[in-house]
């Protein structure tokens, strides 16, 4: 037998015979999306462990990253892009949008790939067998309860359509479908690495391997010439621009290419530029790079006396303190005080889709040289506007020569608000002058971006012999990594919302980010408050038991309540939604406590416990202004646009802005056509970020279909209530006929909002947010106290979201929150060097996440769209706490270090036992 | 990069043939589940493996199959988890490593990744081999120059990552020798989450219950040393007694695991896997002796 010859490889691609230059041992997933165009499989970790590029291969799910092309030959494979030619794919796709089973997307054609083997021997499944299909799909956005429901609901969609989307005035509440998802369920939605030039170069970061060094580059001449395929080696002398970029206008502290010492393993040291296959050659012993491994700082060695400085500029390695004080807390005068130490972890974003994206250097039309070219970064982002300005610092250039247009985005979290490889992509392609693309292997990814901050934390709360909180202290020091980052943000952040959502007359908290030898920690849903809360909410279910009281009626007593005054000063006026939020629980509180202890009388070694934990959440950004510009134009042929700069990183901002500026105008949704993200096309929208979108950016669409729709009616000299209709050109205002064609010049509307605030004194006294998010979850579960494990049987959380733009996608952001707040209270534990890949860091899986039971209350927030506030971040924050407060419910257990891993709950067991 | 020459024969006597030609034996390839993970991994710090020749097995003729020769099952080279995992007609001595099966990876490794794949990747945490321990199983390797050999499981595998297969051979097969009617088998895995997981400790049995009383057994821990163990002074403690599920839990003791080395490591520490391994095991044993013969399940 010989080598099969290096021709033609053909290969069923969706019935078709796809005949493709590759050697057989290429992954099935390259030969897919690279030979065949057909980007809807995805890559998120080429080690089968996410579960992205799941296909079919002759009717079996296979990882594609797993198959070589040898083995594919001749099998029938089936992708995403075949699956609507099939009713049952076409049912299957149906079901996923009805049910909102698709938020970021970037898992969805596995999912939907995993599922259809199922559905193809058993169309009407239950949820055991949809589980063990979907065991092994990794999805971080949805909780995955609304895919199971999918899956389990698509022989109903068999023949069934999909429901109509919302007539004019009837959008804001409905269960819309997602205005993006029809592209993420037929897998032609463009993510980062899907839609690069054919002749784009390809974009190789070399990053150091030590957590600190000092390292000095060599000449790069000899690697060059023994590699004909390596373009260019960039270094931070190529930097045409300031070799920094960061969050804060003041502090550009992360390098490009750092310069002579890396300050943690993943620090980008240069980069190398070619094609694929000769990148992926190189080896790091044949790079010209001399390293000197110096100590690595963590924090408390930082912190210590005489501590080398991470950063210069720093140097007591403190970053940011803040804290806010009110009063003087007095735990001699309270009647209870309960007092501990906690720890949390690196938790990593872990979105499905790594970085990707491709940048070129564009010569204007008619000429021009040098200084008039402009810089295009397409990518995957939360920020393109921030990105817009860091790519313009680190080339020199003026931000109007920089655009940045969003692909999809596979999952943000947090961790894609940072530049990412904005910018050395854009530094590649201006020095080359080629397209030039990047897409990061997993590893990579997690080795390099940024974390939610490992906190310690120290806190004290005290009560009347009432159970009234009389006083609360917090000290928190948070490893914010070699870098700033969005570390500032977490250290004002939480002292705010340190005392949880309770009136307490004394507070004093502070929190500090210091800098270590670590990943930087940056921006991750919830900025810090997460940690804070599990100590906070530790605190509160001690206090109840020495006061003797119920744990849900000690929160309901201490609940902020419209009137009250904040820690910083601030009177809550309006949508104040706790106590609903509680009151709505108590029911479920009690049967699941009765479920409990029945299941505990029959003992054994499954003790059954339920918890439960509040939280409230400030919307946008902390005392600065975050304002957003949202814009709408009727084009004298009738064209209705909506141009909206935020980004949808599957939260659902597309649709529900969409929603809030259709019946803003009185127009349906159906109508509009949306230009989304393009910092050229769009308004800046501000970050998607602190669940900002649907309140800040919500009230600007709001406000741009109100202006569209005065600027109408002054036109067509119509009362406000006037009906609209758009036909063609003819735009109907009740009984009269408004024609556009006539009219001089389209019409606009244009809305800003920048939520009114008032920044922090010295002392955290101020207005930090305009409203804030409220709720309570229970968490239902199993501790073996023999084993440590926990099961979780149900999570119901209530939450005070004002008003449910649209309730399925609040649904989607609630279930994806606790999803991630189970992560963090159970498994996930990023330990440079260690938990770099998927199999070693755990993020849940589909049979991870029980019930879920969501109870909405609308407590209306007078500042926002028809009433809402923000839900992204609100969802996730209770979740550690509420399971924590179950552990210890049923076993007496303190967990004081996350993630809650089998051998310290048993620990835990242990030491409650004596 | 030149690729490196890729093998596909369809006949044992050419994939034999291919494993004796040349100084650097080439790399086998069934379900490629392990292949390219360890790949990825190298590549992400820029270590890429020097390129080796592949001998893909998949296409091999006589090997995909489950067959019962009498005295043995044998599990052919190219038999994946899926395979086992819904091979239902097989003895309930399986039971174990058709439970080991449904939790090897997700569905779409099931569909790929060979029973026999899992043993020559010889990983500590391989779910394949305490069951395949507790079946009494050997292995089967061939070679051109000195034909077919058996070696028993644990002979077979050496360590962490390492067998005894040498550069020239293929391992064939997998065969399970048949156990008595009574047979049970059972397999617990325990990890941080539910699917894709890697065990923190796990354990697998095959017990034998005659006339009320344990008339055989054989049980093994996995994850809890370099490689899985046989714990044979636990088997020794309830061989004979009473088939009364709380009575064999209790006559397990601690020093029964003696076998086993643990590890500190990202999932657990060592400490603690000594002890869930201990609890998994009494467990295991109790769900085996059960009368009512339920599924053993983790």
């Amino acid at each position: 037998m010989n080598a099969l010859p290096p021709a033609l490889m053909a290969l069923r691609v969706n019935g078709a015979t796809m005949r493709v230059a590759a050697g057989p041992m290429t992954r099935l997933s390259t030969v897919l999306r690279d030979h065949c165009g057909l980007t809807g499989t995805k890559v998120g970790c080429e080690a089968g462990d996410c579960g992205a590029c799941t296909v079919l291969v002759d009717g079996a799910q296979a990882c594609a990253c797993l198959v070589p092309l040898g083995q594919a030959a001749g099998a029938a494979v089936l992708t995403v892009e075949g699956l609507a030619a099939d009713p049952l794919g076409a049912a299957l796709q149906r079901a996923f949008l009805a049910h909102g089973a698709a938020q970021c997307g970037i898992c969805t054609p596995g999912m939907l790939m995993a599922a259809m083997e199922l559905l193809s021997r058993t169309v009407a499944p239950d949820e055991a067998a949809a589980q063990a299909a979907l065991g092994g799909v990794l999805c971080r956005c949805t909780g995955y309860r609304k895919i199971i429901e999918a899956v389990l609901d698509a022989h109903r969609f068999l023949d069934a359509a999909l429901p109509d989307a919302p007539n004019a005035g009837a959008a804001v509440g409905a269960r819309m479908v997602r205005a993006d998802g029809a592209a993420k369920v037929a897998g032609t939605a463009r993510y980062g690495d899907d839609a690069a030039p054919l002749d784009a170069l390809h974009l190789r970061v070399v990053r150091s391997p030590h957590a600190h060094a000092r390292f000095t580059l060599g000449d790069f001449a000899p690697l060059l010439a023994a590699h004909p395929g390596l373009a260019r080696v960039l270094t931070a002398a190529d930097v045409p621009g300031r070799n920094g970029f960061g969050i804060y206008p003041d502090i550009k502290d992360q390098p490009v290419f750092a310069e002579g010492v890396a300050r943690y393993r993943g620090d980008a040291v240069c980069a190398l530029v070619g094609d694929a296959a000769t990148l992926a050659a190189i080896r790091a012993g044949e790079l010209p790079i001399a390293w000197e491994v110096l100590p690595a700082l963590d924090v408390a060695a930082a912190l210590a006396d005489g501590a080398p400085a991470v950063q210069a500029r720093w140097a007591d390695n403190v970053l940011t303190t803040g804290r806010v004080v009110r009063g003087t807390p007095d735990f001699t005068a309270a009647a209870h005080v309960a007092e501990g130490q906690w720890r949390t972890g690196f938790v990593e974003h872990a979105y499905i889709e790594p970085e990707a994206g491709w940048a070129r250097r564009v010569r204007p039309e008619g000429g021009g040289i040098g200084g008039s070219d402009r810089i295009e970064v397409h990518c995957s982002t939360q920020a393109p506007a921030m990105d817009r300005e860091e790519v313009a610092g680190v080339l020199g250039l003026p931000v109007e020569a920089v655009r940045i247009v969003p692909t999809a985005c596979g999952g943000g979290f947090g961790g894609k608000l940072d530049a990412g490889i904005q910018p050395v992509l854009a530094v590649a392609a201006w020095v080359t002058g080629r397209p030039v693309r990047a897409a990061l292997p997993r590893i990579e990814s997690m080795a390099s971006s940024t974390k939610r901050h490992p906190a310690s934390i120290t806190a004290r709360a005290g009560c009347d012999a009432s159970g009234r909180l009389t006083g609360f202290e917090f000290d928190g020091t948070f490893d914010t990594g070699a870098y700033a980052s969005w570390g500032p943000t977490v250290a004002g952040r939480v002292p705010v919302h340190a005392m949880g959502p309770y009136r307490v007359p004394a507070v004093r908290t502070r929190a500090r980010a210091v800098f270590s030898h670590n990943p930087p920690s940056g921006a991750f849903r919830g900025f810090g408050v997460p940690q804070a809360a599990i100590a906070q909410e530790a605190l509160c279910d001690r206090l109840a038991d020495a006061v003797g009281m119920d744990r849900l009626e000690f929160r309901l007593l201490n609940a902020l309540r419209p009137g009250d005054t904040t820690a910083t000063g601030q009177v809550l006026e309006h949508s104040v939604g706790l106590v609903e939020c509680l009151e709505a629980l108590r029911p479920r509180w009690h049967a699941l406590r009765a479920e409990a202890a029945a299941a505990n009388a029959r003992g054994g070694a499954l003790r059954h416990g339920v918890g439960i934990a509040c939280m409230w959440y400030g919307i946008g950004n902390t005392g600065m202004s975050n304002p957003s510009t949202m814009r709408i134009t009727l084009d004298r042929d009738g064209r209705l646009t909506f141009l909206n700069g935020a980004v949808d990183i599957g939260q659902g901002s597309t649709t529900v802005l969409l929603q809030i500026a259709a019946d803003a105008l009185g127009l349906p949704v159906r109508d509009f056509a949306l230009v989304l993200g393009d910092t050229d096309l769009t308004e800046d929208a501000g970050k998607t970020s602190a669940s900002r979108q649907t309140f800040v950016s919500g009230r600007a669409a709001q406000a741009a279909g109100a202006a569209l729709r005065a600027a109408i009616l002054r036109r067509a000299n119509a009362g406000e209530t006037a009906r609209l209709r758009l036909d063609g050109a003819r735009l109907h205002v009740d009984d009269a006929v408004l024609d556009l064609a006539a009219l001089e010049a389209p019409l606009e509307g244009v809305g800003r909002f920048d939520p009114p605030t008032v920044p922090l004194d010295a002392e955290g006294q101020g207005i930090p947010y305009a409203t804030y998010g409220f709720a309570a979850q229970l968490a239902a579960l199993a501790v073996d106290t023999e084993l440590g494990t926990v099961a979780l049987r149900r999570i119901v959380a209530a939450h005070d979201v004002g008003r449910a733009i649209n309730p399925t996608l609040v649904e989607g952001q609630i279930h994806g929150g606790i999803a991630q707040g189970i992560g963090l209270a159970l498994m996930e534990e990023y330990l440079p060097g260690r938990t770099e890949n998927l199999h070693d860091y755990l993020i849940p899986t589909v049979g991870d996440v029980p019930p879920i039971e969501c109870i909405l209350v609308e407590a209306s927030e007078p500042l926002g769209p028809y009433g809402a506030k923000g839900i992204g971040e609100p969802a996730l924050v209770p979740t550690a706490p509420a399971i924590l407060s179950a552990i210890r419910d049923a076993t007496g257990a303190e967990v004081r270090q996350v993630p809650a891993l089998p051998h310290r709950v048993l620990e835990a067991v242990r030491a409650a036992r004596q | 990069m030149a690729a490196a020459p890729y093998h596909r024969p369809e006949t044992l006597e050419a994939a034999l043939a291919l494993l004796q030609d040349g100084a650097a034996p080439p790399i086998i390839l069934a379900g490629g589940t392990d292949l390219y993970p360890a790949q990825a991994a190298a590549e992400a710090w820029m270590c890429p493996a020097p390129a080796r020749r592949v001998l893909d097995i998949s296409a091999l003729s006589g090997l995909d199959g489950i067959e019962d020769r009498g005295e043995h099952h044998r599990i052919g080279a190219r038999v994946t988890w899926a395979a086992l995992r819904d091979a239902t007609h097989l003895p309930a001595a399986f039971d174990g490593l058709r439970a080991a099966a449904r939790q090897v990876g997700g569905a779409q490794v099931q569909n790929r990744a060979t029973v026999l794949g899992n043993l020559c990747n010889a990983s500590p945490a391989a779910d394949g081999v305490p069951p395949l321990l507790a079946l009494g199983a050997e292995v089967e390797l061939a070679s051109a120059a000195r034909g077919t050999r058996r070696l028993p499981l644990a002979a077979f595998i050496l360590g962490n990552r390492r067998t005894a297969l040498a550069p020239d051979e293929l391992a064939l097969a997998v065969l399970v020798p048949r156990h008595g009617p009574g047979a049970r088998g059972g397999f617990l895995k325990l990890g941080a989450r539910s699917h894709l997981v890697i065990s923190i400790a796990m354990v697998a049995g095959v017990i034998e219950v005659a006339a009320g009383r344990v008339a055989a057994a054989r049980l093994a821990a996995g994850a809890c040393s370099a490689v899985a163990q046989r714990l044979l002074a636990a088997e020794a403690a309830i061989v004979g007694r009473a088939a009364d599920p709380p009575a064999l839990a209790a006559a397990i003791l601690p020093r029964h695991l003696g076998p086993l080395s643990p590890i500190d490591d990202v999932r657990a520490t060592a400490a603690y896997r000594r002890e869930a391994a201990l609890v998994l095991l009494r467990r295991l044993v109790a769900g085996l002796a059960a009368p009512d013969r339920a599924r053993v399940a983790a």
